[in-house]
């Protein structure tokens, strides 16, 4: 189950790592990649648990895995935190808090978008 | 060699979380979900010292490799969504708005913290 996890964290931190590099961001610009990242990496979720809540999991690894390890390493709580920090610090008070309420805003909206297409697609009722 | 320190501390933080979440959660009898919240706060305090004094490849290993897979968006906005949907409204806001000003906040103490190292 660890080992589930560690290998998933290692695989989704890399595919950030290399979003990171195919679109830097310049210093003091909105930091798209790591938003989209975010964003991109809550509407997966909800795919995945909703999927595997309506239909069950084919293994008992795959939650873990692709959940927890995968999605959990590709999306970062950290960074956001600590850029919008640097942003404040910086002076750079709009990007900043454009980008501290834009960040869990996109967040929500796509796990929630995500869940509830998943849901009408794999069956069904709620849960 | 960077994505080697990415990686490796990857691999080491999405193992930290899961296991800090499963040790959070056994002690606490609430919906309220205090394990990722732990993970989230403690990983920005950690990633704001790392950023303000480490050098690169400290950096890519403890930030954008632990601190990046300790914390999670992911697990965090579907927590959210969980209690939402479940009833748990004020629940809910509570997590999102006391998640970011807590993070937030223990970002500006590790920023601190290394700047003083």
């Amino acid at each position: 189950m660890v080992a589930a996890v560690s290998l998933g964290g290692g695989l989704g931190a890399a595919a950030r790592y290399g979003a990171g590099l195919l679109w830097p961001t310049p210093d003091g610009a909105f930091p798209w990649t790591t938003f989209l990242v975010n964003a991109t990496g809550c509407a997966l979720i909800g795919v995945l648990l909703v999927t595997i809540a309506e239909r069950g999991s084919p293994h008992r690894l795959l939650r873990p895995f692709l959940g927890t390890g995968v999605l959990g390493g590709y999306t970062t709580f950290s960074t956001y935190a600590v850029d919008v920090h640097r942003f404040l610090a910086d002076g750079r008070t709009a990007t900043g808090l454009l980008y501290l309420a834009a960040t869990p805003l996109a967040a929500l909206a796509a796990v929630w978008a995500a869940s509830a297409v998943t849901r009408r697609l794999v069956g069904g009722g709620r849960r | 060699m960077n994505w080697l320190f990415v990686v490796a501390g990857a691999m080491a933080g999405a193992p930290l979380r899961y296991l800090t979440d499963r040790a959070v959660q056994a002690r606490h009898d609430s919906v309220f979900p205090w394990g990722t919240f732990t993970v989230n706060v403690v990983g920005c305090l950690v990633l704001g010292v790392v950023t303000a004094a480490a050098p690169e490849g400290v950096r890519l290993g403890l930030g954008t490799g632990l601190c990046g897979a300790l914390t999670t968006y992911s697990t965090f906005s579907y927590e959210t969504l969980r209690l939402a949907e479940d009833g748990a409204r004020g629940l809910a806001a509570l997590n999102v708005l006391g998640s970011v000003a807590a993070g937030l906040g223990a970002a500006y103490a590790g920023a601190w913290l290394g700047g003083a190292l």
